[in-house]
């Protein structure tokens, strides 16, 4: 899909002749630009609700396209910028579309705002960084994924995506008729219906297998850059397999969920999607603020629970590792099974006694090595017998 | 029914739900284009409240469907009473028995899928039931099983039953869904709806939301309640309080007989707030500066 630079009203307003309609599509063309995936049919729910609507009234005109054409909270924040543009003109006097209200817990959740006092040392480094991000619209480092070279690279993402994981199963509430388990009176007393109401065997159901959820978090920062690109094509194969049941995030200065982006088909799409989606790539890290971040607004609420939870991370913590450990200890009461993969942990002479692993690890049901190929087979392995 | 946002807003209002602007939008337009309104957000913003304030309003029967894993066409939509249905065959064939006559198969089939053997289940009684409300909550808990189902139903406002036909609403009912985002919802069904993003209320709208719901309590306790709630979901907590819970501590605090809310008063309500150990630890150590004002 070629995708052109966003029209401006001026442009649309001339080709249009000030037809209003056109100029509202041109309003969907420039949200789909900032991101927002608006389709055809939301584009005729949107002015269908304006028809219903008083359109020379900005707020009515606001809300109908905020409740048609958004469908995440994430959207909400680029509709209210691309609104604002498209309403508003920068020369015009510049009315605040909303009052003083917070903006939507955004799906990129953006860290506590840097507490003074704390980690001194890597202030320079990580406190702009942090600050930025609890703006919640920028871009704090990206990095075109495309652009990484070398022979054996290109070997290693081949083979990658050969991989074909399979999720873990768990019983499931729904039945499924079977020769063993429970009668089912449903289809028993169906049959004996057509039978003349003769009760003539008894039928039966058993409890069905269902996928496990799989939760696969990512950690980005610089010290594991070496890994990342093959982590995330990694988890762009996991994803692509099961597409339901896998959720795929990255640990960096913030927590991104990037399960989205690895949904497309194509690899390198999906990667240069989820490398824009990252805002923090190879920056710093804050472990234990982005596991509470993640435990907060995805895990507590189902993203996490009774699933199998597998953490990319050196366990590399430059602050105090006491919030780390608490928070993989809400984890592993969430999830079903804790699997941490430390690249170091296959290397010679490794032994766990970084702070952040040390007080991970009495919380984990297993830490592996995810350094190459086979690592990472053998970690498919733990994850389908979870 | 309303002819503008804001009457529906004022027709909110006098049953005790306050809607702003945005939500009273989005009610207006799901029910005059006749689409499902998708709400999402923090629990205890009043996702499930808004649809029995709009039943409320429009005078309208309330249906609710309570979605949970492994829900089925069979649980929400209709299912055939078989023992009832069994029952009666038998009674059919007793009869001829005595009588001597023969049983002619489609005449007793027919009457074995009769009406009065199909069990209604709530997305069928929404249909069925006019005017209505169907609440369809916390569809996140469902599979996606369940929701490819409820696409039909939700655009076509009709189902199709094998033995009868089709069962279609003179007036479709006014369908809320609510999300609390444990999962992400397909966008198939999203599409179909308008989508509402709740956020917890700003401290003059939770005051107000106090009064109407609680009318004895006392003017300042609402006003320390609603700024309390506010600085707590502030704080990073592991559940921030809800409305809900502002709710419910206003009401607690009424029960122990405080006028305001002071440190004591604060401690020995807590509970009805904060939901977790950790929470409350936490507070309980800062309950000077949550009081501060």
């Amino acid at each position: 899909m070629a995708r052109t630079s966003p029209p401006t009203p001026a442009d649309t307003d001339a080709e249009a002749g000030g037809d209003p309609v056109l100029g509202l599509v041109g309003f969907a063309e420039v949200l789909r630009s900032a991101g927002v995936p608006v389709t055809t049919d939301r584009v005729a729910a949107f002015l269908q609700a304006l028809d219903t609507l008083d359109v020379t009234s900005r707020m009515q005109t606001y809300w109908a396209g905020r409740l048609t054409l958004c469908s995440d909270p994430d959207d909400i924040v680029r509709y209210d910028l691309a609104f604002e543009a498209w309403f508003e003109p920068a020369q015009g006097g510049r009315t605040r579309v909303r009052d003083d209200r917070p903006p939507p817990a955004p799906k990129l959740a953006s860290l506590a705002p840097t507490r003074e006092g704390e980690g001194e040392d890597d202030e320079q480094e990580a406190g702009p960084e942090i600050k930025a991000a609890a703006t919640g619209t920028e871009v704090l480092r990206s990095r075109d994924l495309a652009e990484l070279s070398g022979a054996e690279r290109e070997h290693l993402r081949r083979l990658l995506a050969l991989l074909r994981p399979e999720p873990p199963t768990r019983a499931s509430r729904r039945k499924r008729r079977s020769r063993h388990g429970e009668a089912d009176p449903d289809r028993t007393l169906r049959a004996a219906l057509r039978n003349h109401g003769e009760l003539s065997d008894i039928r039966r159901r058993d409890v069905s297998r269902r996928p496990r959820k799989v939760v696969l978090l990512i950690d980005v920062s610089g010290s594991m850059e070496p890994y990342a690109d093959a982590l995330l094509r990694f988890a762009h194969v996991f994803v692509r397999r099961s597409p339901r049941s896998v959720e795929a995030f990255t640990l960096g200065t913030r927590l991104t969920r990037i399960t989205r982006e690895l949904r497309q088909r194509d690899a390198e799409r999906a990667l240069t999607a989820a490398g824009k989606a990252i805002p923090d790539w190879s920056g710093g890290t804050r472990l234990g603020e982005v596991l509470a971040a993640f435990v907060n607004r995805w895990g507590q609420r189902g993203a996490a629970r009774r699933a199998v939870v597998v953490v990319f991370s050196d366990g590399w913590e430059r602050g105090e590792t006491e919030l780390l450990g608490t928070q993989v200890q809400r984890l592993s009461r969430l999830a079903h099974q804790l699997v941490w993969v430390n690249p170091h942990a296959g290397k010679d002479g490794y032994a766990p006694v970084q702070g952040g692993i040390v007080a991970a690890l009495p919380y984990l049901d297993q830490l592996l090595a995810g350094h190459s190929l086979d690592t990472l087979e053998k970690l498919l392995k733990v994850v389908r017998d979870a | 029914m309303p002819g503008s946002p804001a009457e529906l807003a004022t027709a909110l209002r006098a049953t005790g739900y306050l809607a702003d602007d945005g939500l009273a939008t989005a009610a207006y337009l799901a029910m005059q284009m006749n689409r499902p309104l998708f709400c999402e957000g923090e629990p205890g913003t009043g996702k499930t409240a808004l649809a029995q304030a709009l039943a409320q309003t429009t005078g309208a029967e309330l249906i609710r469907l309570q979605c949970h894993d492994g829900i089925d066409a069979g649980q929400a939509l209709y299912d055939w009473d078989f023992p009832r249905q069994l029952l009666h065959l038998r009674s059919l064939e007793a009869a001829a028995g005595v009588d001597g006559a023969k049983l002619d198969a489609d005449s007793v089939e027919a009457s074995l899928y009769d009406e009065r053997f199909l069990l209604a289940r709530p997305i069928l009684r929404a249909l069925q039931t006019t005017p209505s409300v169907l609440l369809i909550d916390e569809i996140d808990r469902a599979d996606d099983e369940f929701e490819a189902f409820l696409l039909e139903v939700l655009t076509e406002h009709a189902v199709t039953i094998p033995e009868i036909g089709e069962i279609r609403a003179t007036t479709p009912p006014i369908v809320v869904l609510t999300s609390n985002r444990t999962r992400e919802v397909h966008d198939a069904l999203k599409r179909r709806c308008l989508y509402l993003w709740l956020d917890h209320p700003d401290v003059n709208r939770e005051i107000e939301i106090l009064h109407s719901r609680l009318p004895d309590l006392p003017e300042k306790l609402a006003a320390q309640v609603a700024g309390a709630a506010h600085k707590l979901r502030q704080s990073d907590l592991i559940k921030p309080p809800g409305v809900a819970e502002s709710l419910d501590w206003a009401r607690a605090l009424q029960l122990v007989g405080a006028r305001h809310l002071d440190v004591e008063s604060a401690a020995r309500t807590l509970g009805a707030v904060l939901k977790y150990r950790e929470d409350a630890d936490r507070v309980r150590n800062q309950l000077d500066a949550l009081l501060a004002s």
